[in-house]
This record gives C-alpha cells, structure tokens and sequence, in this order.
C-alpha cells in the first residue's frame, strides 16, 4: 500500500507529471468516486473520521473546521475554498515543494475539498516570489479543466468548480486567514475581528474555508484509499504523513514526507544526516520561526502536535530551524525578531511599537551596547506581545522564540553584555 | 499656508488628477481578464497595480492615478494597498531585482558575508540601484527553500547555495544578457 502519499509522484529531477501520469497512479480518482454516488456528507464525515489536522500552523481539525460552514438550501449560495499557499514562515519550505513537485494532487484536493462545503468557485493565494509554482497550476489546471474534471457540471455531477490562482504581493501577515480574505478582496491585508469566523462569513461575507497546502494535499489519499488505510499510516498519536524539514547546519538539509509519531532524533540524525563535521547541536526550532525552542534533551520527543506541545513548543509547520554551538544564538533570535518587527502590520499598538522596540535592542546587544535594563525590557515583552493581548497571533508567535530564547540561552545574553559584544565574532 | 506647502500639495496625488497615464491597450487586456475572475471590481486593484508594474517595471505616480481612474477606484485606496505590500515598486528600480533572502536559515548559513558580497561588488546597500540601473538589492522574508540556503531571486530566477563565486558568475550574466540585447 501507499505509505507517502503527499510525495509518491514527486521527483525534482524532472518536470511534474501530467495529468496523464498522475492518473495512471491513482490520481483523480476520487471524482470518479463522487461521479459514481460519494455525496458531500459522505466525503465531509471521512475527513471527520480521518483526524486529519490543519497543517499550516494551527493544527485545528480540518473535518471539523469545515462542518461550520452552513449547509442546506437557506445557507447562502455562493461558498468559497481558499488555499493558502503563502508560505513565508521563516524556515519553512514544504508547501512548495507539494506546488512544484505535484500540482494535481493539490487541484485533486481542492475538488475534495470544495465539494464537501459546496463551494463553487476556489482561489489559490499564492506567495508572488513563487514563479515556478504559478506556473506549474496554471498548466495543470488548464489540463483538468479540459479533463472535465473543472469548470460547469463536473462529470454530469451537477457540481461546478471554478479555480482561480491569485498571486500575493509579498507581505507575511496574508498568512493570517482573515488578512488573507481582505488581500484577497484587494484591501490591505489588516487581520478582521472574530468572530464571525470566515467558515460563517468570509470572502466578501460569504461562508469561506481557508486550508494550507499540506492539509488539501492529504485529502486525495483519505478519499481514494480510505480511512483505515489513512489510520494506519501514523506511528503516533496523530493521523497521516506530514512532511518534515531540517535546515541549518546539519549534513544533507531537506523536506521528507515521514509517518507522524517518529522521534525528533531520527529526522535529524537518520534524514538530515546529523550536524556537520565540528559542530554540535544547540538547540532547534521544531516548526518554523514562531515556535519555541527545543534542546537536545528533547530529542526524543515524537514529531505529534501534543508531545510537542507538552514541552512547551509547537509542531506548527513541521519545518525545523537546527542551532549549531558556533552560532550566536542571540543574533539567530534577533534576526527573527527583525522578520516579526517588518512583517508587524501596524494594526495593534503593542505589535506595532513592540517589535521594533525589541529589535532595536537585540541590534544593541549585537553592538555590545545591551544592558540589564535592556534585557529586562525584553523579557516584558514576551508578556506585552503574548497571546490575547494583540489583535492577531503574529506577535504571539514572535514570543515564542523570543521567550524560549531568553530561558535557554540567558548565559548567552549575560556574555554579550558583560564582554560589550557579540562572543561569538571575537 | 507657506508656498513651501502649496508647492507639496501640488506633487501630492490627490491634487493630480490630470496627471495620470492613460493605460496601455495590453495592460487593459490584462485587468479586463482579472475582471472576470472576482465579483468585485475593489479585487483588482492590486492585481492591475502588478499588471502595470509589470509592463512599466514599477508604479509611478501617473500609472496608479490611470489605475484610479480605470477602475473607479480612489487614489488613496489604491496608495493604501500599493505601499502595504513589499513587491510593489513606487520607485523605479534596475534591470533586474535582487530578492535576498535574510531570514533565519539563510542568516544560520552565511547570507551577510554573501550579503557584503554583493554591496562590495555592486556598491549598493538595500533599496539602492545601481549606477548603471542593471540591479536594484532588495531583503525579502524566506523563501521557502532553506534547505539550500543561503538563497537569492534575480528577476523570476531562484539562485540556491550561493557563495561568493557564484554571486560573481550571477552578476556577470546578468550583466551579459543586458549587452547581448
Ligand atoms: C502571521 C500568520 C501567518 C500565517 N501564515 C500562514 C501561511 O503562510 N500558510 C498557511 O497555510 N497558514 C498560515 N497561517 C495560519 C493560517 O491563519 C490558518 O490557520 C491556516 O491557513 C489554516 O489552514 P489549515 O487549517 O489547513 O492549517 C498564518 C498565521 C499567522 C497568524
Ligand atoms: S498583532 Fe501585529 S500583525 Fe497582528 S494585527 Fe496586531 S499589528 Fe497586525
Ligand atoms: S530562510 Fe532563506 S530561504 Fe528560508
């Protein structure tokens, strides 16, 4: 049986398949399901009963999150699917490798998924510096349209779907969905009040979900192969495959799609090859630039959303940021802290003038000019910038690092003011 | 009011209506096509402001106001979006931008020393155009390939592993295929 469904197709030496090659292992066979009786319920209650959950970040039940969305003949009529594909999480690079590698299995499970909440028209929200990507779709849906399997009546089903691919202008905040939904409409991209949540009202006020890539790429194996097969998948408590990325100074960087469940340890010594002659392993990012660190005493934890969780991080986008002992750790969190201060929008006051504060400082401890009221300032911040206190989670997510840092790496702080510089560039 | 100030009013959009660019027959072909692809014309704005941006290399003043004025939407709405968002150009820019990456693994893997690389070779520092007008340094977030950081963009094209060497090699074919035209 297939065991790495999101990749089976992907080959980087070579163009992706065509429709033909794709369906010649397995693909769009789900639309032959539906053609042939599968309703919505039906397909709704599998990615129920799947446990698949949201891989852009959240980790929210996608089964769930999708039966908000009002069904029914007084629902309104227009409903929208919105694939986020805006990757710009520092250290993250899954969803174009998903994009590039097998533009069909995405477009195979947009239609999934678009059917199950009875949407008709899709947008893919594609990052701009994505070039290769866009092409990739355009080309592909071209080829499943003239398959029928888009378009008006899809194999005499009733069911329409339209997919329009959007191409962003480059601001990481569109990752938000709600900033997402207002880029979309051609307005800043400011995150919305919640509720009301975009599965009630979203796209231009009509019912909308928004999946990252990851997530609707899992969808064709749960509706082909089933749910028994999916469940059997993992080898922890979470369900399905996950790709897993490892960058930083390890021997042979990369992104693998890898069964749940698996210890931290083997992606990184079995995959990634280990750290590179002369180095060791400080610490690491588990899910990309806003999640918490980790230290090698976690190595053995299993890449699950929970197990992660119970030491404080957050799988988040299963794309790992390594830490080598000859890199300041100081100038590795600064350096996201700048990321969050320019990527700020500028909507919420403690997110705005916070993160630029904070950045100013770490540039004053890489000068050797930090203090001990500095790095007391800091420390507020992870309380000022915390969950609950700004009007969206990008500031949230910029403490995790941030507070993580100051925990593990105090030692580091302390040199770097005591020796009025940065340690490690002297 | 000083004439310092009526002077500012004067270059300021709101107060130049007259002056916008009429838009070019294939950049109308262009937004009519988004047209159809969103039920609200409001959509299209950043799309036509990449559409015009593409042709033109960038967003003068003139073009947004001919944007407006196409699309029935305010100047200051359009401004709104334009500036909110990194890949919209308001200044002219080189020949070819430079997207470089300086998140966090491309800072774990050595991207300042390919950064000063390029400021030594180029003479130019973020946001700054070359004398030549061949390259324009742009910092742009991650992009989605640390695996084979430290990693740039020059126009569409993704350049992985760079070291220093290969900046050179880069800057001289980009540099060639400018003399080739
Ligand atoms: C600042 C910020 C940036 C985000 N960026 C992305 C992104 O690039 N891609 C993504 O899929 N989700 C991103 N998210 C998460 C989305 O808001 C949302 O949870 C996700 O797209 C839902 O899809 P899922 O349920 O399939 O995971 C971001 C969230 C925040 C707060
Ligand atoms: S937390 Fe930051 S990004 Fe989110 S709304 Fe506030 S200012 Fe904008
Ligand atoms: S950090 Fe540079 S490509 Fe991801």
């Amino acid at each position: 049986m297939v065991n790495n469904p999101l990749t089976k197709n992907i080959d980087m030496t070579r163009p992706p398949m065509d429709i033909a090659a794709y369906e010649a292992n397995d693909g769009y066979q789900s639309i032959k399901a539906i053609a042939k009786g599968l309703s919505s319920d039906d397909v709704l209650q599998q990615v129920k009963d799947s446990g698949l959950k949201g891989r852009g970040g959240a980790g929210f039940p996608t089964g769930l999150k999708w039966s908000f969305v009002p069904r029914g003949d007084d629902s309104p009529k227009q409903k929208y699917l919105v694939v986020n594909a805006d990757e710009m999480e520092p250290g993250t690079f899954k969803d174009r490798l998903l994009m590039e590698g097998d533009p069909h299995l995405m477009i195979e499970g947009m239609i999934i998924a678009a059917y199950a909440i009875h949407a008709s028209k899709a947008y893919i929200f594609l990052r701009g510096e994505y070039i290769v990507s866009q092409q990739v779709l355009t080309r592909a849906i071209a080829e499943a349209e003239e398959r029928g399997y888009l378009g008006k009546n899809i194999l005499n089903t009733g069911f329409d779907l339209d997919i329009v691919v959007h191409t962003s202008a480059g601001r990481y905040i569109c990752g938000e969905e709600t900033a997402l939904l207002n880029a979309l409409e051609g307005k800043r991209a400011n995150p919305r009040a919640k509720p009301p949540f975009p599965q009630v009202s979203g796209l231009w006020g009509k019912p909308t979900i928004v999946n990252n890539v990851e997530t609707i790429c899992n969808l064709p194996g749960i509706i082909t192969y089933g749910v028994d097969w999916y469940h059997g998948l993992t080898k922890g408590n979470d369900h399905g495959t996950k790709l897993f990325g490892v960058s930083g100074k390890v021997k042979t960087p990369g992104c693998w799609e890898l069964p749940l469940g698996l210890p931290i340890r083997e992606l990184l010594e079995d995959y990634a090859g280990g750290m590179q002659d002369g180095l060791e392993l400080r610490a690491f990012l588990p899910g990309g630039g806003s999640t918490d660190f980790m230290l090698p005493q976690h190595l053995d934890v299993t890449l699950d959303y929970d197990e992660i969780a119970k030491v404080g991080s957050r799988l988040a986008t299963g794309t790992m940021i390594v830490l080598d002992n000859k890199t300041c750790p100081v100038g590795m969190v600064g350096n996201l802290m700048r990321f969050f201060a320019h990527e700020s929008c500028g909507f919420c006051t403690p997110c705005r003038d916070g993160l630029p504060w904070v950045d100013e400082i770490f540039n004053e401890f890489e000068n050797g000019r930090g203090n001990e009221k500095d790095l007391q300032i800091l420390h507020d911040h992870v309380t000022y910038l915390g969950p609950g206190r700004t009007f969206c989670a990008l500031a949230p997510g910029a403490t995790a690092p941030l507070g993580s840092g100051l925990k593990y790496f105090k030692e580091d702080f302390d040199r770097h003011i005591k020796e009025k510089c940065c340690p490690y560039k002297h | 009011m000083s004439n310092g100030d009526v002077k500012m009013s004067n270059d300021m959009i709101a107060s130049t209506a007259t002056r916008h660019r009429k838009l070019s027959a294939e950049e109308i072909a262009e937004i009519e096509h988004e047209m159809t692809l969103y039920p609200d014309k409001k959509a299209v704005g950043l799309e036509a402001l990449k559409i015009v941006q593409k042709y033109q290399g960038w967003v003068s003043d003139e073009s947004l106001l001919g944007i407006s004025k196409y699309l029935g939407i305010p100047a200051s709405d359009l401004e709104g979006v334009a500036t909110f968002f990194n890949l919209v150009y308001r200044e002219p820019v080189g020949k070819n931008v430079i997207l470089f990456c300086d998140s966090v693994s491309c800072w774990i893997m050595g991207c300042e020393g390919i950064k000063k690389h390029i400021k030594d070779t180029l003479d130019i520092n973020y946001g700054e155009t070359t004398k030549d007008g061949d390259f324009t340094l742009i910092p742009v977030p991650c992009l989605g390939d640390c695996d084979r950081a430290p990693v740039m963009m020059v126009g569409p094209d993704l350049h992985r592993n760079l070291t220093p060497g290969a900046i050179d090699k880069i800057i001289l074919d980009y540099s060639k295929s400018k003399s080739a035209e």
